[in-house]
């Protein structure tokens, strides 16, 4: 690939250009809010308190944003391979089967520190197995992982479906959900964390799998930067064919990325079914998957970027709900169209500013002092 | 004869549940044989029955919905090529992008204009693409066999079903018979030869970009204005994503894409027909296998167990004229 632009300093590669893409994706979906005949002002204040106001809504927000740092991390491995994994929320779908067959199994015989690591083992195992096929008919026959991981997301969706109204409901109950689980399946709270600071979480089901989150990010840092997997698996992302002069098992290294990237998709099933519903029930992932997309696009695939991506997308998630109360015409699907505003303006439009700034870098480099004024400007 | 007019009533559904993958399928094709992928197929669609059902509700006419759904879908289609000709990004993120634009603005628009729940008011006999009858089909109708042929298959449908099918040729002489055509093709294959003959890049791939935004609005209208009377919240469920398996089964060929979607069709057809029935030597098949199977079908197809596709050369990857 040719280098289409010249460098820019690292605080604004990394800093500048982010934010100011960030910046246009909310600036339009308030047109969109003003479109329907609301105060995008006014919603944004509603979404901040809703989020931060107190200590149920971090605690939500918190819950949410777990979810969307294990997808968010499942798409940044695979992006770093030069893989598009669109499946996070087949694979999370499927993780969930993972954890329902252990906590079914053990929740009455063993406490919650014994079926946690299982459950671990068991949502990411699945998680991966469902990345397998897409991963293997990448590298074997060549078949685009972008459609076939999109094809396996419809087709986890009716294997759940048949699981849960056929499989795993039991008798005489009318929703096609497993039954609730015992003491020992039901992750601990994490109150204690926000009582440090506080606030009282109340019914938020904020609970330890936030931590496993955070393990998650330092692990996947670790992996891509300090590991020779990562560094393979970054040498076929920035080119192909430089990995194959080197050496490196093409194959190989694009199933252990998927499998990765499925592993910790699965892994965020952990969430709510063990740590908010305690029990599995039909379309719990809810989107989670998909959001991982912008939140590793947001994050620039580094689980320092990840980790303050996912917890804007809590806030939207849950700031949102708060909206949806005080204004009928904005519902959770204002949610999806920030996603994709985000994706647009954060993924496929990066470079829309990048000439501007770039130019303006330039020329205060020449002259520096009088011409400053004009950055002012740079947002567009 | 019993079986012979299930296999009819079969046949007519494969016909009107193909129609939605064939619009979006040759839709992609000008986008993917121009070298730009399109994975935002699902969206423009979905953008388009949305626009459609909207519009002919309003102004109670099917044509100006259809007018609505186009533009709407070009407008999203030219996001897409502004975002990935004119500024390099990356396609498959710009697709993505734009299907959560368009599902999400969808429902909210929809709920906040017509506060139906995300769908619109349910359109009227006079606001909608009505079945049409070819000429001598009542005459034909009690001749054995080729009666039933001509006046329960092929005639009786909605104009937008006998354009989508008037597409294909149109689309195979566009794209094989004409100067446009020719460079179409070209500049998926070898954008650098196009540009050295002096002809621009980036507005023939506008050009491809504008054509499939038009074929996805006219699937969109086909879905919201004449198969349905109004738009459901994600009606579309996946037909984007089916018009992109079939679109590469068919190898970016237009007269093989009709072959592809009539397949899908036939599939979505039978696991309807199918549904709760059991089946011989299998016993009661579960539905959600039967909803599963095109996509396990597309699936298995993309492996290349059934002939090797290979996608136009320069797919996917912006220009960059050399300074």
């Amino acid at each position: 690939m040719s280098v289409p632009y010249s460098k820019l300093p690292g605080w604004a590669e990394y800093g500048l250009i982010p934010l100011i893409n960030l910046v246009v994706a909310f600036v339009v979906a308030g047109l969109v809010v003003l479109l329907v005949g609301e105060s995008p002002l006014e919603a944004a204040i509603l979404l901040v308190k809703g989020a931060f106001g107190s200590g149920e809504g971090i605690g939500f927000t918190l819950y949410y944003a777990t979810n969307f740092i294990f997808s968010g991390l499942a798409v940044a491995v695979a992006f770093h391979c030069g893989l598009f994994n669109i499946g996070g929320e087949g694979q999370a779908y499927i993780g969930g089967l993972g954890v329902a067959i252990v906590a079914l199994s053990f929740d009455s015989y063993l406490p919650w520190w014994v079926i946690f690591p299982l459950a671990i083992i068991g949502s990411a195992l699945t998680g991966a197995l469902w990345a397998l096929i897409p991963a293997w008919l990448q590298a074997k026959r060549g078949s685009h992982i972008v459609i076939t991981t999109i094809m396996f997301n419809f087709i986890a969706a009716s294997l759940m479906v048949y699981l849960l109204v056929d499989v795993f409901k039991p008798a005489g109950q009318m929703a096609p959900e497993t039954r609730v689980f015992a003491e020992g399946a039901q992750l601990p709270r994490l109150d204690w964390l926000l009582e440090m600071f506080g606030f009282t979480i109340r019914y938020a089901p904020f609970n330890i799998s936030f931590l496993l989150a955070l393990v998650a990010g330092v692990l996947v840092w670790l992996l891509i930067w300090r590991t020779k997997l990562g560094y393979e698996i970054r040498t076929m992302g920035h080119s192909p064919s430089a990995a194959r002069y080197a050496g490196i098992n093409q194959t190989r290294t694009i199933i252990i990325t998927m499998m990765i990237s499925g592993g910790l998709a699965g892994m965020m099933a952990l969430n709510p079914i063990m740590g908010a519903q305690f029990r599995m029930q039909l379309d719990f992932v809810t989107g989670a998957g998909f959001v991982g997309i912008a939140v590793a696009l947001m994050g620039r695939s580094h689980p320092v970027g990840i980790i303050p991506a996912a917890i804007l997308f809590g806030m939207l998630y849950q700031g949102g709900a708060e909206i949806a109360f005080e204004m009928p015409n904005i519902s959770r699907d204002m949610i999806v169209i920030i996603q994709g505003l985000v994706i647009l303006f954060a993924g496929a439009l990066e470079h829309l500013f990048r000439p501007t700034v770039i130019n303006i870098f330039s020329r205060l480099s020449r002259s520096p002092g009088p011409d400053a004024a004009t950055s002012a400007e740079g947002g567009r | 004869m019993d079986f012979f007019n299930a296999i009819i009533l079969l046949l007519d559904s494969t016909i009107r549940l193909s129609v939605p993958l064939l619009f979006a399928c040759l839709a992609g094709l000008y986008s993917e044989r121009a070298g730009v992928f399109d994975i935002g197929l699902e969206g423009k669609m979905l953008a388009g029955a949305f626009a459609g059902a909207a519009a002919a509700a309003v102004y109670d006419s099917a044509w100006i919905g259809m007018l609505a759904a186009v533009s709407i879908s070009i407008f999203f289609a030219l996001v897409h090529g502004f975002a990935s000709i004119t500024h390099r990004g990356n396609q498959i993120v710009s697709g993505v992008a734009i299907n959560f634009v368009a599902a999400g603005s969808t429902v909210i628009l929809g709920q906040a204009w017509f506060r139906q729940g995300g769908r619109t008011p349910s359109l009227g006999t006079e606001e909608r693409f009505n079945a049409l009858n070819l000429p001598g089909a009542e005459a034909l109708r009690d001749v054995p066999i080729i009666g039933q042929l001509y006046s329960e298959l092929l005639s009786g449908h909605s104009l937008m079903v006998y354009l989508a099918f008037l597409m294909v040729p149109i689309t195979w002489w566009a794209l094989y018979r004409t100067r446009f055509g020719l460079r179409l093709r070209a500049v998926g294959e070898n954008p650098g030869a196009v540009d050295t003959a002096g002809i621009s890049v980036t507005w023939l791939r506008y050009r491809a970009v504008i054509c499939c935004g038009a074929l996805c609005g006219l699937a969109g209208t086909y879905l919201s204005v004449a198969q349905n009377a109004g738009f459901v919240k994600d009606m579309t469920a996946g037909k984007g994503f089916i018009a992109l398996a079939a679109l590469i089964f068919a190898k970016w060929r237009p007269v093989n894409a009709m072959l592809a979607c009539l397949l899908f069709g036939f599939l979505d057809a039978a696991a309807i027909r199918l549904q709760g029935q059991p089946l011989p030597f299998i016993g009661k098949v579960p539905v959600q296998f039967m909803q599963a199977l095109p996509y396990v079908l597309t699936v298995i197809l993309l492996a290349g167990f059934i002939g090797k596709a290979i996608p136009p050369k320069a797919g996917g990857v912006p220009y960059v004229k050399e300074r």
